[in-house]
């Protein structure tokens, strides 16, 4: 078996973001960039799989700038087998970034494809679904238990209401949630290794892909601040505030 | 010009969700529609048809929707919305998982977890974790859109007549099986929907603890929610976690204990009418977004607060 995991390139959870003054954006030179969080737990569950025996290759890919090529390393110096980049320039929607893992899938033919749930830049959790629906694949999304037979796949999903099972056939597309593994680190030597690993580089201009945005975006703006608190001093008077100030309780 | 709603319900009921994005809805355009798909569902349906914004209740009652699997929903809905501008769902675990399909399917651009709704094209929805705002504008003749409930307030249940229309199944492709759920069950009031959650944090540190959360929850009659930290510490399950990679709440009164406040976890929580810190570090950031801040050790504060809520003769419910 053969999975394709994709992985993209984020601030850092970490890192409290700015809004630029001239509301076009937020300040993203000079950050600290990352593995989009869920895309770490992505590759964790595709490497563990080819530990089991169960799978043969992991291939990981990334669709953005150069710099995504990073990205693509760290994945393949914690066990993926070769990398695949994607060049784009500017910011492509989810809608074009599924049809760009969409052409690729028909060349690479996995049985399954791994993402993140959700990317913690733009937050719009679309692209797994969309890139389902274009194979007409099945789909599996907030998964936190993977549990890989022949021809399917049972998978246990984060719903709000508690916990779902569903068994969905192969060829697959799975969005992991943060829990369903813990990503490992990847040691120096591994990271040494992962810069001979095979690195195939494409250009999304020439993949015959449309991949004009439909969403215009006008503004970016801080939210609006709450007005600072006040501290209490007793617990009696926290009570006291929040029957007679706040009127809550 | 009219907008399809597709509902939440588990087919004995309806998810109350669905009311918030109801008036989101109507916002739109007051020619509301509103799509149930489901198994035995008819009392879905009667329920939407009183609802005073609904104008039209389209019902399609079919084995194959019974637990909504997104690969048998999305196409239904695809076919369905052939005579709307606007689909609609709310953006929680059921609408992200089935409409970026029909978004798919329509070649367009969803529009995900809009908080405001400035006219038919152009909306507000919050980026990186909330900690910023874009304002953005559809292009694309139709338009999939998903709705933070909590942004809307719920529509009215009662007083209206719409009308009610039967819609055919379409094939389904048999990839996918559901097999079970397992909801959380709880007798306290739900996380996303609770007037006051009590929330703990990494600070109660063991599971054991989290019953003196629980106590002042129930004496307030609150949900219970927690951290990320604490649910990664295994103190509490996951359907608890309030944040960014949890529930959104918006109570009318929240109450913080022993969480630090990190950048996820205000994401689900700032926006609450009233918010209590009680946090032996007086520099904790969730001091910075608490009305009512208490520095002290929640271990004797927590005991004195349920006291203190005992000597009230009347508590709110």
């Amino acid at each position: 078996m053969k999975i394709l995991v994709a992985v993209k390139r984020v601030v850092d959870y970490n890192v409290q973001i700015r809004v630029k003054e001239d509301g076009s954006g937020v300040h993203t030179e000079n950050v600290k960039m990352s593995t989009n969080p869920p895309d770490d737990n992505a590759v964790e569950e595709s490497v563990k799989l080819k530990e089991a025996g169960k799978v043969k290759e992991v291939i990981a890919i990334s669709i953005g700038e150069d710099k995504a090529q990073e990205t693509i390393r760290k994945a393949l110096a914690v066990g993926a087998d070769k990398g695949i980049h994607v060049k784009v320039d500017n910011y492509v929607e989810p809608l074009g970034i599924a049809k760009i893992l969409k052409k690729i899938v028909e060349k690479e033919k996995p049985d399954m494809v791994f993402l993140g749930k959700q990317a913690i830049d733009d937050d719009c959790n679309q692209t797994g679904q969309m890139l389902a629906a274009m194979l007409n694949w099945p789909q599996a999304t907030f998964t936190s238990k993977v549990n890989l037979k022949d021809k399917s796949v049972e998978i246990v999903r984060e719903i709000d209401e508690g916990l779902e099972t569903v068994e969905v056939n192969l060829p697959a597309v799975v969005t992991c949630d943060l829990r369903l593994n813990q990503p490992r680190f990847a040691s120096l030597p591994n990271i040494m290794k992962a810069k001979k690993k095979p690195m195939e580089q494409l250009d999304a201009k020439e993949m015959g892909v449309d991949l004009t945005n439909r969403i215009q975006q006008l503004k970016v703006e801080e939210p609006p601040k709450r007005k600072a608190g006040i501290k209490v001093g007793s617990v009696a008077e926290l009570v006291s505030k929040l029957k007679n100030e706040a009127k809550v309780i | 010009m009219s907008v399809l709603l597709v509902a939440e319900h588990n087919n004995s009921k309806l998810k109350p969700f669905t009311l918030n994005a109801i008036t989101a809805a109507s916002k739109i355009d007051t020619e509301v529609h509103v799509l149930v798909a489901g198994t035995n569902c008819e009392i879905i349906s009667k329920e939407l048809a009183n609802v005073p914004l609904v104008k039209k209740v389209l019902v399609c009652d079919s084995p194959n929707y019974q637990n909504y699997l997104p690969e048998n929903l999305a196409p239904l809905v695809t076919k369905v919305s052939e005579k709307y501008d606007h689909i609609l769902a709310s953006a929680n675990t059921f609408g992200k998982n089935f409409m970026p399909r029909v978004a798919a399917n329509l070649d367009v651009s969803q529009i995900s977890d809009i908080i405001k709704i400035n006219s038919p094209d152009t909306f507000v929805r919050p980026i990186y974790a909330g900690n910023a705002f874009a304002t953005v504008k559809s292009n694309d003749k139709k338009k999939c859109i998903t709705i933070r409930p909590t942004s809307f307030d719920p529509a009215e249940r009662s007083g209206g007549s719409a009308s009610v229309e039967k819609v055919d199944p379409v094939d389904i492709p048999n990839t996918s099986k559901f097999i079970k759920r397992e909801e959380t069950k709880s007798e306290r009031p739900q996380l996303g929907t609770a007037r006051v959650v009590v929330s703990g944090g990494r600070g109660l540190a063991s599971g054991e603890n989290f019953k003196l959360i629980n106590d002042i929850a129930d004496k307030l009659n609150a949900a219970v929610g927690a951290s990320r930290a604490a649910v990664d510490a295994g103190y509490i399950s996951n359907d608890h976690q309030v944040g960014q990679t949890g529930k959104v709440v918006v109570p009318d009164l929240y109450i913080a204990v022993g969480i630090s406040g990190a950048i996820q976890h205000l994401a689900g929580m700032k926006e609450s009418k009233i918010i209590v810190a009680i946090n032996k570090d007086g520099e904790a950031p969730i001091f910075s977004v608490a009305d009512y801040g208490l520095e002290a050790d929640l271990f004797t504060a927590l005991p004195e607060f349920l006291a203190e809520l005992n000597k009230l003769n009347t508590i709110q419910k």
